[in-house]
């Protein structure tokens, strides 16, 4: 069958790319949410206006993208029957309940008291309103919390029995929620989270101090931000080794295509750079470093690492995707880590604000976070194929029975219609950074623009979307 | 592993949660998407700003009941949410696309220059019609009926189009405008409220029609539908439904024509709930009818019972705090600062 129409492959794409959506404005709103929330906190607390400068300029950033994380959420939570009907009817009893809980537990929570947190400044007493923001922070934590749970219980399944009927029954709620990697996910997804909210602030921060603009509330942003970087950056490096070792243990075949490990070798090296052959089964062009890969996930020199080769072919994943997605990610974390260290010395010696090379390096280094996010969870799902559950159930059988001439139409209106309300969110977004923090009363947007001076336009116009 | 299979029908529980859920869906996403749909109809830009204020800080709480519906279907029977899915593929999915075009044109449109805010004005319209007609239209092709093969769909991609389908769909629009205008006389006045007034006599007028032609429709389609409305003695009690909505049709007409704002929001609310009895008798207890039953799709006892649990004490708190969210947006809409963020 001809790769385009095969309703598998279709269907793959169609998911991957609507979550891979998706999971960028979460990445960014979740971290956010927790930032506005200690903002607010800050200036409740010292009553000093620039904290609440800094929390109106956010907010309206905040609503655009928690908008679209709602609206393509809602697109997921559909496609799961839509489009893997399979999956669901067998998998029903024992996800079902965990994404019933995110809904009752979270999504109300977040909806409603992101109405108070947007529209309620004259309504609620200002203790009511950081209120809101808490919750809707706690929100998209506990959303967090229900939709790894789920996602970890495919990685690593537990606490469960396949029925005579081929269907999935739970038996212990407790290991099927808290399965093997759920913690380190967790762990590790939050903390990618805050470092992603982290480097856009950081850098629009380090925008404006190389642009000599709002040049206090920058300060007040990129040094947040890289206190942020400089303590969990390097925290993220210790769980994502400790996730790593979770997966060694569970999926070893996994780590093996991280890896780029063809044969079991005891003391391999680890491949810095290399060029997977699927159907070779070896690398090209490799650079190594001697049983630095055995040191690491056995914690002995001469440790065995288990090889691709060990596992027939059909049960491989794509070694390519898995390895290269997962070399990024490490990258950006690395680079992240590098950005902390700099800011530290810098602090030390007084010139944090003042060297304008290190806020170039925090303009360039804003997308840093959505890369290493992606990447991640490329690695995380990409290197589970062809399994949906692993080693339980295959992708390929899961598939509703659905025309392949639908799914190409539907993946092709979620392609244009995303690409259009990306770009216009991407546009607005850069608008409000163009107009900045101190932006007075009279420009904000409650009369839904009628009212607003030309003047604005003009300015954000004129900045927006260049060098940004 | 805890399960009370023993004591009490978890289908039959779970049936009615999830009825009630939809139900709130659509009174609830109902009237912010009735809005959309009358959006352009409105007389000047000023009620259009009023419109949409006046649900701004409610819509994703509405949506949520989606969600809740969607999730609470396939928590709870998987094996109807599969099978409904794939069923409804196409309409399901133009109905996500109409709620993503509409949902972000809350917030751009606020950020909009004057220009470009034509773009989401007509986004906000045409996303809440595209979904409003797709909800109808799945309404119609469920009570249609569903081609399934063992646990799987085993119908066409086209089977939702149909004369019935489009009837429903249509009947939706109006039922949706009706609610929109009677939750605007009620967040709004002057003009923008003289207008909904107007607006609503009209539509209302449509609404009745549709709730004819699809109730005399759907007997005459269906020999089991007739004979469990027209056979004694259910008949009279089922006359209840009927009657009692062209009671509150009435008293909605009187009151469109005095200066009440509160009560046809309401009256409207109970004609939907009428209308969504009648449907919940007339397909009882298909959840794919007519060939699964509530009790065949449901998930394990386990499953249910796992939910249920926090259900029990998670749906007053949501209920609680979403009326407390509505208190504190009491009031009229205005159509500027005071919405301010
Ligand atoms: C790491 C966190 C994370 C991950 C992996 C996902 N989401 Fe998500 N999702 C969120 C974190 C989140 C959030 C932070 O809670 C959002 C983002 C913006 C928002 O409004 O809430 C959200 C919104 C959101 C909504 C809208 C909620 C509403 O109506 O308010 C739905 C229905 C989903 N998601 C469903 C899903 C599904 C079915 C996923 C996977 C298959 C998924 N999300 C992955
Ligand atoms: C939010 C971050 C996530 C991202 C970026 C992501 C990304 C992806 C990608 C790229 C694939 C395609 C893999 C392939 O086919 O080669 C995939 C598959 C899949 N993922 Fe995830 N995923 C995420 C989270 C989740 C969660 C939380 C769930 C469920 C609870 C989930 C369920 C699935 C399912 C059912 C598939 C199978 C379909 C397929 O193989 O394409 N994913 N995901
Ligand atoms: C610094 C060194 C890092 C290491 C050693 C590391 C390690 C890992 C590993 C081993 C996985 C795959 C787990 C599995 O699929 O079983 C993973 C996934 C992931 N990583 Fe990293 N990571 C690092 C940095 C980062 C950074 C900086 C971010 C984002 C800011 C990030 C975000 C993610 C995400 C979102 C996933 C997918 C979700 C998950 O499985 O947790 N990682 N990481």
């Amino acid at each position: 069958m001809s790769a385009h129409l095969d309703p598998v492959f279709l269907a793959r794409v169609q998911f991957g790319f609507t979550i891979a959506y998706h999971i960028t404005f979460p990445a960014f709103t979740i971290g956010l949410a927790s930032w506005l929330a200690v903002v607010e906190w800050r200036w409740l607390k010292t009553g000093n206006p620039l904290y609440e400068q800094i929390y109106r300029m956010w907010i309206k950033i905040f609503a655009v993208t928690f908008g679209m994380g709602v609206v393509t959420g809602v697109v997921l939570s559909f496609q799961l029957g839509t489009n893997w009907s399979v999956f669901s009817d067998k998998v029903g009893s024992v996800l079902g309940p965990l994404l019933g809980y995110e809904v009752l537990t979270a999504f109300f929570l977040e909806a409603s008291f992101l109405g108070i947190m947007l529209f309620g400044w004259n309504r609620v007493s200002k203790k009511m309103h950081f209120t809101a923001t808490v919750i809707v922070a706690v929100g998209t934590l506990i959303s967090t919390f229900w939709i790894l749970s789920a996602n970890s219980w495919m990685q690593t399944p537990a606490g469960f029995r396949e029925g005579a009927d081929g269907l999935f029954y739970p038996t212990n709620w407790i290991q099927l929620i808290f399965n093997p990697s759920f913690p380190y996910r967790l762990i590790h997804m939050v903390t990618a989270a805050y470092l992603t909210t982290a480097f856009v602030v950081g850098g629009i921060g380090g925008y404006y101090l190389w642009k000599g603009l709002h040049v206090k509330h920058a300060r007040i942003m990129l040094g947040m931000a890289m206190i942020m970087a400089i303590f969990v950056a390097p925290l993220q490096l210790l769980f994502g080794d400790m996730h790593g070792l979770n997966t060694f243990k569970h999926q070893p075949l996994k780590v093996a295509a991280m890896e780029g490990i063809w044969n079991t070798e005891k003391g391999a090296a680890l491949r810095l750079f290399a060029w997977p052959d699927q159907i070779g089964e070896r690398n090209r062009f490799e650079i190594t470093i001697p049983k630095l890969s055995s040191l690491i996930l056995t914690h002995d020199l001469n440790g065995e690492v288990k090889g691709l080769t060990s596992w027939p072919r059909k049960d491989r994943p794509p070694v390519a995707l898995v390895f290269w997605s997962f070399r990024i990610m490490f990258a950006m974390g690395g680079l992240m880590i590098a950005t902390g260290l700099v800011a530290l010395v810098l602090y030390f010696r007084k010139m944090l604000f003042t060297t304008r090379w290190f806020h170039l390096w925090c303009v360039a280094m804003t997308p840093s976070g959505f890369i290493a996010v992606l990447t991640g969870w490329f690695v995380t799902e990409v290197g589970r194929q062809p399994f949906i559950v692993y080693n339980v159930l295959r992708t390929s059988e899961t598939i509703s029975p659905v025309a392949a001439g639908s799914v190409a139409l539907s993946l092709a209106a979620f392609v244009i219609v995303y690409g259009f309300i990306f770009t216009a969110g991407a546009y607005y977004i850069l608008q409000l950074i163009a107009k900045g923090p101190d932006a007075s009363e009279e420009e904000t947007y409650g009369s839904h623009g009628v009212e607003k001076p030309p003047l604005v336009t003009d300015i954000a116009a004129q900045t927006g979307g260049k060098d940004v | 592993m805890f399960s009370f299979d023993s004591f009490v029908d978890l289908p039959l529980i779970w049936y009615s949660l999830i009825g009630t859920a939809i139900f709130l869906y659509v009174l609830l996403d109902g009237f912010d998407l009735g809005v959309g749909i009358l959006f352009p109809l409105a007389p000047s830009d000023q009620c259009r700003n009023r419109m949409m204020n006046s649900i701004a800080p409610f819509w994703d709480g509405n949506e949520t009941w989606l969600v809740l519906s969607g999730g609470g279907l396939f928590a709870a029977f998987p094996l109807a949410y599969a099978i409904l899915m794939p069923a409804f593929y196409i309409p399901v999915i133009l109905m996500l696309i109409g709620l993503i075009l509409r949902g972000v044109a809350f917030e751009f449109r606020f950020k909009a220059s004057a220009k470009s805010r034509k773009i989401w004005d007509r986004s906000f319209h045409f996303g809440s019609l595209t979904a409003t007609f797709m909800q109808g239209m799945i309404l119609g092709t469920f009570v249609h009926g569903i081609a399934v093969n063992g646990r799987n769909f085993s119908g066409g991609s086209f089977d939702w189009i149909s004369a019935f389908s489009f009837m429903t769909g249509v009947g939706l629009v109006a039922g949706y405008s009706l609610l929109g205008a009677t939750w605007t006389i009620l967040k709004t006045e002057g003009e923008t409220q003289e207008w909904a007034r107007k607006t609503a006599k009209i539509v209302m007028v449509v609404v009745a029609l549709f709730m004819g032609l699809v109730s005399l429709s759907m007997p005459l389609m269906n020999p089991d539908i007739k004979q469990l409305w027209f056979s004694l003695p259910n008949f009279y009690f089922l006359q209840l439904m009927p009657v009692l909505s062209l009671v509150f049709l009435i008293m909605l007409w009187r009151d469109l024509r005095s200066e009440k704002e509160f009560r046809p929001f309401f009256l409207t609310m109970g004609i939907f709930l009428m209308n969504y009895i009648g449907i919940g008798v007339s397909t009882w207890p298909w959840l794919v009818p007519f060939d699964v039953t509530l009790w065949n799709a449901a998930a394990a006892p386990e499953s249910q019972s796992f939910l249920l649990v926090g259900t029990i004490f998670l749906l007053p708190c949501i209920l609680a705090y979403t009326g407390y969210c509505f208190y504190v947006f009491r009031g009229k809409a205005s159509h500027e600062h005071d919405a301010a963020y």
